[in-house]
C-alpha cells in the first residue's frame, strides 16, 4: 500500500506522465492505443452491489492485465450517479485532466445527461474499437440508441437488459400476462404486489413499462414530452394505478427501496411477484440461495421493455487508452461469452452470432442458460424505451400523486 | 511547538467544515458555473418548497429526532437513576459496552429481521400459533410515523449515552448524594433524579446535541426502517445529489441548507425543553413529595434497557445465521440448510481492503493521538483551558449533519489541487476521529494527579521527564482506548471515505455498503462482523496491553 502511494506519488511527478494523459487519442491507431495503454491504471466506476458481476469484473481485469499490461482497479458504487456526481464536481473545479474516473458503467438517464454537459470523451470511439466488427448493432436497435438518444459512439454497449418478472411456481398462483390484467390481478389477490417508488431505475421502469402498454400511439413516446400533452397522454396509466394502489402491498403507503429489496419481499412471501431488467436475474437468485429453485420468469406476451448498458470514458479520463483496451475486451467473444454464463453472471451479449468465428458461436450455442432464464427466442417483442423526458414528467407526476401517501 | 497544539487542533476541525459549507452554499442560490448556473437566484430553494410533502419530510424527521432523543435519554436516566451502584448495573456496563462497535446499519438490519412480519419472531411462532400461511400485510417496518426508524436509532444511542454518562459519573458523588436523599428519606430514583442529575446533565449536553444531530440527519437507518412516502428530508436530499439528472444538484444543495435550519431548529427546540424540564424538576423538589414507590419503574427502566439490548444482540444472532444459511423460506425458523459459500466469497473480496481500512485508521488515530496529547500537555503547562468555547468547537464536527458540508468539501479539495489522495482521505477522517479522541481523553488527563509533577520536578526531572517516564505510562491505559475508539470511528466513516476517497480507497464499510445495495441478509451479515472485528480488536489491545504492562504494579491494576 505504501508501495503504491509512493509510486502514484512518483508518477505524478514526472512529465512524461502528464503529457500522455494530456494528448488526444486517435482510435483508429490500435496499436499506439495498446503501447500507451501499456502500464496505465483503470479506475472502472461500476455498481458494486453483486458479488457474481464484482467477480466477473475481477476477472476481466486480470486478464487485460495479463496480456496488455493494464491494470483494473473496480471502484464499486452504490449508485451510478455518484460518478456522475464526481465528473461533474471534477469540471466545476476546472480539472479537465488526469480525472479520477476513466471509465463508468452506464446507461439511459445517467448517459443522456453526460452527453448533453460534454462531460464524455469525443468524438465517439466506440465505433472504432477492433472488436466492434463482432458487435449485432444491426439487429440490436438499443446499442445504437440508448434511451431515444443516439449513442454516436460515445459508449460502447457491454450487455442487453430486458424487463422479466418472476413468481415462485410451488405457490400455483396464476399470473397475468398483461399491466392491466395485473391491476385486475391485484384486486383478486390485495396485498401480494408492489413496485419500487420512482425514481428507483426499476421502479421507473416499471411505470414506462405500464405507460407502453396502455398509451394509444406509442410514437409520441420516442419523442420529447410536448407541453399540454403530459396529462392526456398518461391520463390512463393513472387511472389504472389509481385503481391498483389500495389493493398493492401495505396499501401502498410504503413502496421497497429497489429490486433487491423487491426481490426478498418475494423471497420472504410478502409479494408473490418481483421483476428486474436482466434475464438472469432469477438463475443467479436461484443459484445464490436467495429464491427457491421454483422460481420461473416470465414476461407479458404483448411485449416488455428493453435496452442495452454500455461503458462510457469521462472526458478528463487520467488512462484514457487503459480505458480504451479495456472497453475493446469487454466485447470480444471470449468476454462476452463468459458474461453471459449463468454460473458466472447470465447477461446477454451484445454480439452477432453470425458475425463470429465458427468455435465461438458453437460456445455459445452450448451454453446452459439456467432453469430459470428464458431463452432468447421466449423473450417476447421489445418495447422500445421512452424519450428521457418521459421518465423524468412521470417520476414527477408520481412523486405528486403517490409519493406523499400518508 | 507545544503551543501550536490547539491551533492546529482548531484548523484541523474547523477548516474543511467552513471550506465545506460554503461551496454547498453557494449552488443553493444558483451559482454553480459547471452546471451553467452563474447567476444567484432563490430558485433552487423555491424549487425545494415545490416539492410534494417536504415538509412533511421536515417534520418526520424532526420529530423522529427528537423523540429518538427524549426515549434514549429517558432511558439512560432511569437505568442510572434505578440501578446505579447495584451489582445488576455493573453487569449490564459490561453488556452495553460492545454494542457500541456495532455498525448503525447492521443494527438496523438485524433490527428490521427481528421484528418484520415476515420476520424472526414471526416465523417462531408461525403458523402454528398465529395460523399465517403468508406473513401479514401490517405496517411494521418502513411506517409511517417513523417509529421504527426511532427504534432502530434509540437502540444504538442508547449505549453512546450511557457510556458518556458513565464517564462523567465520578465527578458526580453519585454515592454521597444517594445517602444524603435516602437520609431525607427519597426513594432511589428521586433523589437521583432531583440531586445527582442536575450535576451530570451539563456534562453530556453536547453528546446529547450531537445525538439530535444524528437523529435528524440519518440516512443509512432511515434507508432500511424508515418510511418511504414521504421519505425524511436527509434520504430525499442525498437521492438529489445522486440523481442522473445535474440540474437537482441545486435542489440538494438547497436541500443541504435546509436540513441544517432543521437541525439547528431541532436543537433550539431541545434546549425549550431542557428548560421545561429543569422548572419541573424545580417543582418535583420543592413539592417535598419523596416519590418512595418506584418500585414497578425501577424494573420497567431496567426490562427496557435489557430489551434495547436483547433485541440488538438478538438480531446480530440471526445475521449471523444468515451469512452461513442456503436457502432459508418463510415460515421456517432455521434455515432448510447451510453453506461457507457467502463466507469464501467475500473474504476473498475483501483481503485488499482490510488493509486500506487498517493503514487509514492508524494514520488518523495517531495523528489524532498526538495532536490531543500535544494540547492537553499544553494546556496542563500552561494552566489555560479553552474553556466551553473550545468544547462547542469539538462538538461541531459531530453536530453539523455530513451531508450538508461534504459536498461542498470534496468540490473545494479538487478546486486547489488537494485531490483524492490518501492524505486528503486522513485528513477528512481527522475531522471526526479527532473529537472522539479528544472527548475521551481529556478528562483521564486533567484528571491525572499533579502531585506526581511535582515529585517528579523536586527529584530534578524536566517537564519532559515527567512527560515520558512518568505521566504518560500512567495513562496509558486511557490513551490506548481513546487510541481504539479514534480507530473505531475511522473505520466506520462511509460518506466522507466515499466521496472524499473518489472510491478509489475502498474500505470495509463503503464495500458493505455498496453490497448491502444489494440487499442479500447472507452479506450483510458477513460484512457486519467484519466491520465489528477491526474495532473489537482495537478494543481488546487497549485492555490487554496495559494490563501485561503494569502486570507487576498493584496500584495500576484497573
Amino acid at each position: 500500500m505504501f508501495r503504491r502511494t509512493v509510486i502514484k506519488t512518483l508518477a505524478a511527478l514526472l512529465p512524461a506522465a502528464i503529457a500522455t494523459s494530456a494528448h488526444a487519442v486517435d482510435v483508429s491507431d490500435w496499436k499506439s492505443v495498446e503501447e500507451a495503454a501499456r502500464g496505465q491504471t483503470v479506475y472502472f466506476n461500476a455498481w458494486g452491489g453483486a458479488q457474481n458481476i464484482n467477480d466477473y469484473i475481477r476477472w476481466a481485469g486480470d486478464e487485460v492485465e495479463k496480456r496488455y499490461g493494464v491494470k483494473v482497479n473496480h471502484v464499486k458504487l452504490d449508485d451510478t450517479a455518484n460518478a456522475v456526481s464526481a465528473v461533474v464536481a471534477a469540471k466545476a473545479a476546472g480539472k479537465d485532466e488526469g480525472g479520477e474516473i476513466d471509465l463508468i458503467w452506464i446507461n439511459g438517464e445517467n448517459f443522456v445527461n453526460m452527453k448533453k454537459q460534454g462531460l464524455l470523451l469525443s468524438p465517439g470511439w466506440a465505433e472504432s474499437l477492433p472488436n466492434w466488427k463482432y458487435v449485432d448493432w444491426k439487429n440490436k436497435p438499443t446499442i445504437t440508441v440508448d434511451f431515444t438518444e443516439p449513442v454516436e459512439g460515445l459508449e460502447s454497449p457491454w450487455g442487453m437488459a430486458k424487463f422479466v418478472f418472476f413468481q415462485d411456481t410451488a405457490r400455483g398462483i396464476e399470473m397475468p400476462d398483461s399491466f392491466l390484467q395485473l391491476v385486475d390481478w391485484t384486486q383478486k389477490h390485495p396485498g401480494r404486489f408492489t413496485y419500487p417508488a420512482p425514481p428507483d431505475f426499476i421502479g421507473s421502469s416499471f411505470l414506462k413499462q405500464a405507460l407502453t402498454e396502455v398509451v394509444a400511439d406509442k410514437s409520441v413516446l420516442q419523442k420529447p414530452v410536448v407541453e399540454g400533452e403530459f396529462e392526456t397522454v398518461t391520463a390512463p396509466l393513472f387511472a389504472a394505478l389509481d385503481r391498483m394502489h389500495p389493493n398493492l402491498w401495505r396499501g401502498g403507503r410504503t413502496f421497497p427501496k429497489n429490486k433487491e429489496a423487491l426481490r426478498q419481499l418475494l423471497a420472504d412471501n410478502e409479494v408473490d411477484i418481483a421483476f428486474a431488467f436482466s434475464p438472469a436475474e432469477a438463475s443467479n437468485a436461484i443459484a445464490n440461495n436467495e429464491l427457491p429453485d421454483t422460481v420461473r420468469s416470465f414476461v407479458f406476451s404483448g411485449g416488455t421493455l428493453g435496452n442495452s448498458h454500455f461503458v462510457a470514458i469521462p472526458y478528463n479520463a487520467a488512462a484514457k487508452e487503459g480505458a480504451l483496451v479495456f472497453a475493446n475486451f469487454l466485447i470480444s467473444p471470449e468476454a462476452q461469452l463468459k458474461k453471459q454464463d449463468p454460473e458466472v453472471w447470465g447477461d446477454p451479449t451484445v454480439l452477432n452470432m453470425d458475425a463470429l468465428p465458427q468455435d465461438d458461436r458453437k460456445a455459445f450455442d452450448d451454453l446452459d442458460l439456467g432453469v430459470a432464464t428464458l431463452p432468447p427466442s421466449r423473450l417476447g417483442p421489445t418495447y422500445n424505451e421512452p424519450h428521457a423526458s418521459w421518465m423524468e414528467r412521470l417520476e414527477v407526476e408520481w412523486t405528486r400523486r403517490y409519493g406523499v401517501a400518508n | 511547538m507545544l503551543r501550536l497544539a490547539p491551533l492546529i487542533a482548531i484548523a484541523v476541525l474547523i477548516l474543511p467544515i467552513l471550506s465545506g459549507l460554503l461551496a454547498t452554499l453557494l449552488p443553493a442560490f444558483g451559482w454553480f458555473p459547471a452546471l451553467g448556473g452563474n447567476t444567484v437566484s432563490a430558485e433552487p430553494l423555491r424549487e425545494l418548497f415545490r416539492e410534494p410533502g417536504i415538509w412533511q419530510s421536515v417534520w418526520l424527521s424532526l420529530k423522529t429526532g427528537l423523540l429518538t432523543t427524549m426515549i434514549s435519554l429517558g432511558l439512560v436516566v432511569g437505568l442510572f437513576a434505578a440501578w446505579s451502584g447495584t451489582r445488576l448495573f455493573e453487569r449490564v456496563r459490561h453488556l452495553v459496552s460492545p454494542l457500541l462497535a456495532i455498525p448503525h446499519a447492521a443494527a438496523a438490519f438485524g433490527l428490521a429481521f427481528m421484528i418484520a412480519p415476515s420476520g424472526f419472531l414471526m416465523r417462531l411462532v408461525s403458523p402454528e400459533l398465529t395460523g399465517f400461511v403468508t406473513p401479514p400485510d401490517w405496517q411494521i417496518l418502513m411506517d409511517p410515523g417513523g417509529l421504527s426508524m426511532s427504534a432502530g436509532l434509540i437502540v444504538k444511542e442508547v449505549p453512546f449515552l450511557f457510556l458518556v454518562t458513565l464517564a462523567a459519573m465520578p465527578q458526580a458523588r453519585a454515592g454521597d448524594f444517594h445517602r444524603v436523599a435516602s437520609g431525607l428519606g427519597y426513594g432511589r430514583m428521586a433523589g437521583f433524579v432531583l440531586t445527582v442529575w442536575p450535576q451530570l446533565y451539563p456534562q453530556i449536553r453536547l453528546a446529547v446535541f450531537a445525538v439530535i444531530a444524528y437523529a435528524t440527519s440519518v440516512v443509512d437507518v432511515a434507508l432500511i426502517l424508515g418510511p418511504t412516502s414521504p421519505a425524511p428530508l436527509a434520504v430525499r436530499l442525498v437521492g438529489w445529489m445522486g440523481d442522473p439528472d445535474l440540474a437537482m444538484r441545486f435542489k440538494a444543495s438547497a436541500g443541504a441548507i435546509l436540513q441544517l435550519g432543521l437541525t439547528v431548529s431541532a436543537l433550539l427546540i431541545w434546549i425549550v425543553l431542557e428548560k421545561a424540564g429543569s422548572a419541573l424538576l424545580q417543582v418535583c423538589s420543592l413539592s417535598g413529595i419523596r416519590y418512595l414507590r418506584d418500585g414497578a419503574l425501577r424494573w420497567f427502566s431496567g426490562g427496557a434497557m435489557a430489551l434495547a439490548a436483547v433485541l440488538v444482540l438478538a438480531g446480530l444472532a440471526v445475521l449471523a445465521i444468515w451469512s452461513f444459511a442456503g436457502y432459508w423460506a418463510w415460515p421456517d425458523a432455521v434455515p432448510r440448510s447451510f453453506t461457507l459459500k457467502t463466507w469464501m466469497r467475500s473474504l476473498d473480496a475483501v483481503s485488499g481492503t482490510l488493509w486500506t481500512t487498517l493503514l487509514l485508521g492508524l494514520a488518523a488515530m495517531v495523528i489524532a493521538i498526538v495532536i490531543v496529547i500535544a494540547s492537553l500537555e499544553n494546556e496542563a503547562r500552561t494552566g489555560r483551558t479553552g474553556g466551553s468555547r473550545s468544547l462547542w468547537l469539538l462538538y461541531l464536527p459531530l453536530i453539523m449533519p455530513q451531508p450538508a458540508f461534504l459536498f461542498g468539501l470534496k468540490m473545494f479539495f479538487l478546486a486547489f489541487g488537494v485531490g483524492t489522495g490518501f492524505a486528503a482521505l486522513v485528513s477528512v477522517h481527522l475531522v471526526f476521529v479527532l473529537p472522539y479522541v479528544f472527548l475521551s481523553l481529556a478528562d483521564s488527563w486533567r484528571a491525572w494527579d499533579s502531585r506526581y509533577a511535582q515529585v517528579s520536578a523536586t527529584l530534578g526531572g524536566t517537564r519532559n521527564d515527567t512527560f515520558w517516564k512518568i505521566r504518560l505510562p500512567m495513562l496509558a491505559g486511557p490513551v490506548l482506548v481513546a487510541a481504539a475508539i479514534g480507530f473505531a470511528v475511522s473505520v466506520g466513516q462511509y460518506l466522507p471515505t466515499v466521496l472524499i476517497g473518489a472510491g478509489r480507497w475502498p474500505t470495509l464499510t463503503t464495500e458493505a455498503v455498496a453490497l448491502a445495495s444489494g440487499g442479500d441478509r447472507r452479506v450483510i451479515g458477513v460484512y457486519a462482523f467484519l466491520q465489528m472485528f477491526l474495532p473489537f480488536a482495537g478494543f481488546a489491545i487497549a485492555a490487554l496491553v496495559p494490563a501485561a504492562m503494569f502486570a507487576n504494579r498493584r496500584a495500576m491494576r484497573a
